[in-house]
This record gives structure tokens, C-alpha cells and sequence, in this order.
């Protein structure tokens, strides 16, 4: 493993995708932030756009009018770049799986770029952690 | 000549300048972040988290987007770094060597590198066609406008009370026969009014409307990736070192040539650091209509005052 991809699994900057989310999973990634969790031990940060972005935390079912500025953002980050689906709705659209107003699941939108499911709902704090470092470790894997 | 042109060039790219710089003010914004964690009741990041932060950004992807200008965003951050680096060479040259270091009207090419980061956050983000980044940048220029009058104004006290003494290695022999500026009642009142003009000048909170996170996502800077962006967040931490620097320099003393004197030096700079970390933990971000009417009343009074007090010569 390089020294970029090390200091890559130091400082996971963080980007916050909300694709029409119930606004729970949104929370519980805020939780993340707090005192009681606190990721900024790791190095994490919640970052304000989307290029300086290390990963994306995809939160929501993905509807007809978010899906397509997901795409977007993913490809306007900068690579590389993992993507975390953040609670059941992202995992594979939960209880609105088969709505009108759903198009694909995050995996088909974004083919290959899944790096970790988090599912749960919403899930817990320590579980989007946990999604994070297994991210993270299957950059060292590389 | 040569060997003058390399102990200048020594000076710029190892100590004072660019690497010792960049290892102290990255090491200070672990501070600030840690502290600011402590103040938060968190654990905060590890000691070598800014370190990790800029080998990251250096290996992630450059975009440069569509419709902005090449040359002009990609060359403002150099601009910023060659600013901060070049002030600090300055300042710290002049510290260590006292009389020797600095030249006449240093203080005066100072004020103007002192102004050259805000500057390139200004031309980056204008130059990336981003209508937030525009945002961010005018709001940089405005906030620029306003801190630098009372700035200038402070900048004023200790020439004033030197005897119109416009070097650096000067002031700071004057200082060490009559004792610091600061000590003087001009000297308070101006290191009072200088307070909120170093807040703004390292865009730290209340004055990071530039960078507004929650409001205009990174502002000025929204665009940028990267290495550029590794240069932008280096060039900031250098300024943590050298603008607090700079003030207790110029207006409380220096480092002096002893042992002690050094150390009562690094404690007035750790000093001020941790104020000013402080005042940004316990203030919300302003308006930049408040912000600038903020530095244009009370605290261009407040200098005003340091400056008539000077002129009296209390
Ligand atoms: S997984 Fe549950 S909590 Fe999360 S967005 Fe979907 S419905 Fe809301």
C-alpha cells in the first residue's frame, strides 16, 4: 500500500449525499460527528462540496429527481473516491422498493462505485463507523 | 554574491521559510482543531492528522472545471503560498537576527504579503466559474476592505512611537532598550484593536464567511481538489504561524537573543493563538454586512484611539 493511500485511510473527508431520505439516516450520520462518537478521531471530516470529498455517504431510496444528481456528484468528485450506502432504503430501497417514484437502487445506478452497505433503520452509529473502516480496509487491501 | 543569493535562497525554501513554516503552522492547526475539539467536550484528531490531510490531497484527482480559467486557478494558490512563505521568511529573518535581518520599509512590504493569501482565494475563486465561489470570493474582498484599514491604522503605533523607524530588525532593537510596545498604553489598545483584524486575516470564525461551510459549501474554494487545494489548506496553516507572528514582532517584543527571552516569545505567540482559537469557539459566524461595519466602526475607532495615544506619547 502507497503512503497516498495510507494517508487516504487517515482523512476520510466525508460528503453527505441525502437522495431522498426519511431524514434518520441523516441524523444518525450527524451522530457520527458528535461528542460521543466523534470520527474526527479518525480523521474524518464533514465536508461542505463535493470535490473535496473521500467518500460519498448516500443516505434515501433514490427517487426520479435525486437519482440523477447522485450520479452527478459521483462523478464530480474527485477519485478516488469510495460510496457508502447509508441505511436499508439506500441498500436496496427498504419498504419503498416497487414505488412509482423510485428508479434504480444505488448499486444499478452506480456500477461498481458500492463500497460498503450500512444497512439498518436507520442504522446505528457504531454500524456506519464500522461500514467506514470496512471501506477503508478494502483500500489497504489494494 | 552567489554565496549571499544562497543563504537567502536557504532562508526562503528551509529556515525561516517554506518547510520550517509549513511544519509549525501544520503542527498549529492541529492545535486549533484540537483544542476546538476539547472545547467541544470530543477527542479531536490525532497529533499528525494535518500532516496526513495534505499527503491525501496531493494524491487525489486535479479537476479544473469546465468553463474556468486554466492558468488562474490553478496559479492563485501558488500565488497565496509564495505570499505566506516569502512574509515568513521576513518575519522570522528578522526575529532571529534582530538588527541585521530586515532592511528599511520592510514592515511595509509585509503589510502588502500579508494580504497576497486572501488575495489568491479571491482569484481562485473567481477564476473557477462557480457561482458560490464568487460568492465566497466577494465576500473575501469586502471582508479584505474592512480589516485592513484598523490593520494598517495598528501598524501605525510602533512606528509612531520608534520615531518613524520602518524596519522590522529596528523596531525590534528599539524595542529591546525601551522595553515592548505593548507595554504602553497605545501599545494595549492597539494589540486590543489588532485582535478581530488577525481573526479575520486567518478566516477563522466569526469572519469565515469567505469559506461559509453550512452556507456556500467551502465558498471560494468550492471548486478546488486536490493538490491545489492541499497548497490553499497549507497556505492557511502557515498563516496561523506567521500573522500572530508578525504582531508579537512588531508590537510586543520579539524573541529577543536569549534563551529566555525566546521562550517568554514562543509563549506570547502560543499565547495569542489559543485567543484567538478561543474567540473562534465561541462565536458564530457573522454577516459580512455586520463584519464589515464591525471593522469599520468600533474597531477603526479603537485604532484611531491607538493612534492619537501614540501621537501623545502614552
Ligand atoms: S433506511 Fe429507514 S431511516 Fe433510513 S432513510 Fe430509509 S426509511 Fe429513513
Amino acid at each position: 500500500m502507497g503512503l497516498k493511500l495510507k494517508a487516504l485511510t487517515k482523512s476520510p473527508w466525508v460528503f453527505h449525499v441525502s437522495a431522498g431520505s426519511c431524514n434518520n439516516c441523516d441524523i444518525e450520520i450527524l451522530d457520527c460527528l458528535c461528542p460521543r462518537f466523534d470520527i474526527e478521531r479518525f480523521g474524518a471530516l464533514l465536508v461542505g462540496s463535493v470535490r473535496h470529498a473521500d467518500a460519498l455517504l448516500v443516505t434515501g431510496a433514490m427517487n426520479r429527481k435525486s437519482a440523477m444528481r447522485v450520479k452527478k456528484l459521483y462523478d464530480q468528485a474527485p477519485k478516488p473516491c469510495l460510496v457508502l450506502a447509508i441505511g436499508t432504503c439506500a441498500c436496496d430501497q427498504g419498504i419503498f422498493r416497487g414505488s412509482y417514484a423510485l428508479t434504480t437502487p444505488l448499486d444499478e445506478l452506480l456500477p461498481g462505485a458500492v463500497t460498503a452497505y450500512v444497512p439498518g433503520c436507520p442504522p446505528k452509529p457504531e454500524a456506519i463507523i464500522s461500514g467506514l473502516v470496512k471501506a477503508l480496509q478494502t483500500l489497504q487491501d489494494k | 554574491m552567489t554565496a549571499n543569493f544562497f543563504i537567502a535562497l536557504l532562508r526562503f525554501l528551509i529556515f525561516p521559510g517554506l518547510l520550517f513554516t509549513a511544519v509549525v503552522g501544520l503542527v498549529m492547526s492541529w492545535l486549533d482543531r484540537k483544542v476546538t475539539a476539547r472545547v467541544q467536550w470530543r477527542v479531536g484528531p490525532p497529533f499528525l492528522q494535518p500532516f496526513y490531510d495534505i499527503v491525501k490531497l496531493l494524491g487525489k484527482e486535479v479537476i479544473v472545471p469546465a468553463g474556468g480559467s486554466r492558468m488562474a486557478f490553478l496559479g492563485a494558490p501558488l500565488v497565496g503560498l509564495a505570499g505566506a512563505t516569502l512574509a515568513a521568511t521576513l518575519i522570522g529573518t528578522a526575529a532571529i537576527y534582530g538588527g541585521g535581518g530586515g532592511f528599511r520599509g520592510d514592515i511595509i512590504i509585509l503589510l502588502y504579503l500579508l494580504v497576497l493569501p486572501s488575495l489568491a482565494v479571491i482569484l481562485g475563486g473567481a477564476a473557477s466559474k462557480n457561482p458560490l465561489a464568487s460568492v465566497g470570493a466577494s465576500r473575501e474582498m469586502k471582508l479584505l476592505m474592512g480589516y485592513e484599514l484598523p490593520f494598517i491604522l495598528v501598524m501605525l503605533v510602533p512606528i509612531i512611537q520608534s520615531g518613524g523607524m520602518l524596519s522590522l530588525g529596528n523596531l525590534l532593537s528599539f524595542q529591546a532598550q525601551h522595553g515592548s510596545f505593548a507595554a504602553s498604553l497605545s501599545g494595549v489598545v492597539a494589540l486590543v484593536a489588532v485582535l478581530p483584524c488577525l481573526q479575520a486575516k486567518l478566516a477563522l470564525v466569526p469572519f469565515d464567511q469567505a469559506e461559509a461551510e453550512t452556507e456556500i459549501m467551502g465558498g471560494a474554494l468550492i471548486e478546488y481538489s486536490g493538490a491545489p487545494l492541499a497548497v490553499f489548506k497549507l497556505t492557511k496553516a502557515m498563516m496561523l504561524f506567521t500573522a500572530p507572528m508578525f504582531l508579537v514582532v512588531v508590537l510586543w517584543g520579539g524573541f529577543g537573543q536569549t534563551l529566555g527571552s525566546a521562550l517568554l516569545g514562543i509563549g506570547k505567540y502560543v499565547a495569542l493563538l489559543v485567543l484567538v482559537i478561543l474567540l473562534r469557539n465561541t462565536n458564530p459566524r457573522v454577516k459580512i454586512k455586520h463584519a464589515v461595519r464591525f471593522f469599520w466602526g468600533p474597531v477603526t475607532a479603537l485604532a484611531l484611539i491607538a493612534v492619537l495615544l501614540a501621537l501623545v506619547g502614552v
